[in-house]
């Protein structure tokens, strides 16, 4: 390491900035998070409700729908794989995507061929690079999901799941994964069965126990009817629940991603500035080694003149 | 549950991504894919299926609370009233101008979604003269 004086205080002067864009990074991704959270909080209600709602009818009607009806023998599965648009999240988008990887490991173990379905630049530039076919992909707002956008997909995938086997595009199963959002620390990449459904939701300790005491609900215009109205909304929204997971958890390992590089440019700017403090000694100390024997040779040739 | 908190009604108005108006009413008037139905203290359970219609609210203060709804369903039971929309705007909130402008689009188009939309923007001009 004998670069020059010069050289390591351009370095610690790089590595500064770029300490000071980790930083900022740091600071919008944390302010960014709690919005997630509070839009993840807005939509609980819908989500809840429509949970009841959904269990309600279930649970007074034995009314047999497609969205929860069991192929015999399923031969394509659809994956949707919620990924981020940006980078600089640190092992986010690929632990998503190893995730997905090993259900698609899982589903071809049981016979089953997979139809992918994106959302996140990062999930769709893995498959481009690998030249692997995707049925469709949303990107542009994996930070802040849109119900929207939540409504399209559930769109496509419902009219996928219920196509005729044999069918083009046909699917026999749908399932999404994402990052749960667990904690500011912890998130991890979930996968679960979205289609067909299953009208079973422990998620909440609390739901379960208002389940059982729900009321015999008249259904207007017919028990059919009304849940036909409400499963897409359901899947719908458990898509948009899985979009808002994703963006908090997107954002809370943004964070500390950013939080680490941080960490990291201080760690370096330390070590350089030692080390440029060592050049720069020894920079001093050769001098004056210099001087001190110039001035002895000096002191000898004028003895020996004497 | 709610039946003991006073001779009101519950009621919550949800969008899918926030709460648009909860609190203490005494009756509720929604267009149901069957027809019109008001909900007063004490009605049997019910679900049902709405259109893209006006939502009104009496509330308990004495304001009428007027909202557009885009489809959803309305459910009922111990006297809790919810109403949930993907979309649901309420009447204040709705900008009239650019339902009219989103009417006339709609009108013009001839696509396969040019229906509901008349429907909606319609119900919004509604609910916002309403209000």
């Amino acid at each position: 390491m004998a670069l020059s004086l010069r050289e390591y205080r351009a370095r610690i002067k790089s590595t500064e900035s770029m300490k000071k864009i980790t930083r900022a990074m740091e600071l919008i991704a944390a302010s960014r998070i709690i919005k997630a959270q509070q839009r993840a909080q807005a939509a609980a209600p819908y989500a809840r409700e429509l949970t009841r709602a959904v269990s309600a009818v279930a649970t007074f009607s034995n009314v047999d729908h497609p969205l929860t009806r069991e192929e015999e023998d399923p031969k394509r599965a659809a994956v949707l794989i919620v990924t981020s648009d940006r980078g600089l999240a640190g092992a986010y988008s690929s632990s998503v995507l190893k995730e997905a990887e090993r259900l698609a490991e899982k589903l071809r173990d049981e016979g089953k061929e997979i139809d992918w379905f994106i959302a996140g630049r990062k999930g769709e530039a893995y498959f481009k690079f690998r030249q692997r076919p995707i049925v469709q992909a949303w990107t542009g707002a994996s930070d802040q999901p849109s119900y929207d956008t939540a409504a399209d997909i559930g769109r496509v995938l419902i009219e996928a799941f219920l196509k005729e086997q044999g069918e083009d595009g046909d699917v026999d199963e749908v399932h999404v994964v994402y990052t749960r959002f667990r904690s500011m620390l912890v998130q991890e990449p979930t996968a679960v069965r979205l289609l067909p459904l299953e009208v079973v939701d422990a998620e909440e300790g609390v739901e379960q126990s208002q389940a059982d005491l729900l009321p015999l609900y008249e259904f207007e215009p017919s028990p059919a009817e009304v849940l036909d109205g409400l499963l897409p909304q359901y899947v719908q929204s458990r898509i948009f629940f899985a979009l808002l997971q994703a963006a908090a958890s997107e954002l809370a390992a943004r964070q500390k991603a950013m939080k680490s590089a941080t960490d990291n440019a201080d760690e370096l700017i330390k070590k350089y500035t030692r080390i440029a403090n060592q050049a720069r000694q020894a920079g001093i100390t050769q001098e004056i080694s210099e001087i001190v024997g110039g001035v002895n040779a000096l002191a000898d040739a004028n003895s020996g003149n004497d | 549950m709610a039946a003991s908190e006073g001779d009101a009604l519950q009621v919550e108005l949800v969008a899918a991504d926030r709460t648009v108006w909860s609190g203490q009413a005494t009756m509720v008037i929604a267009r149901t894919v069957e027809g019109d139905v008001g909900v007063l203290r004490d009605h049997a359970p019910l679900l049902s299926l709405l259109t893209d219609a006006v939502v009104e609210i009496s509330a308990e203060e004495g304001d009428v609370v007027v909202a557009a709804v885009d489809g959803g369903f309305l459910s009922v039971a111990n006297n809790r009233v919810s109403i949930l929309s993907e979309r649901a705007i309420l009447a204040t909130d709705i900008d009239v101008s650019a339902a009219q402008s989103e009417l006339e689009e709609a009108r013009a188009s001839d696509g396969d979604d040019a229906e509901s939309r008349i429907r909606r923007a319609e119900a919004r001009i509604r609910a916002a003269e309403h209000a």
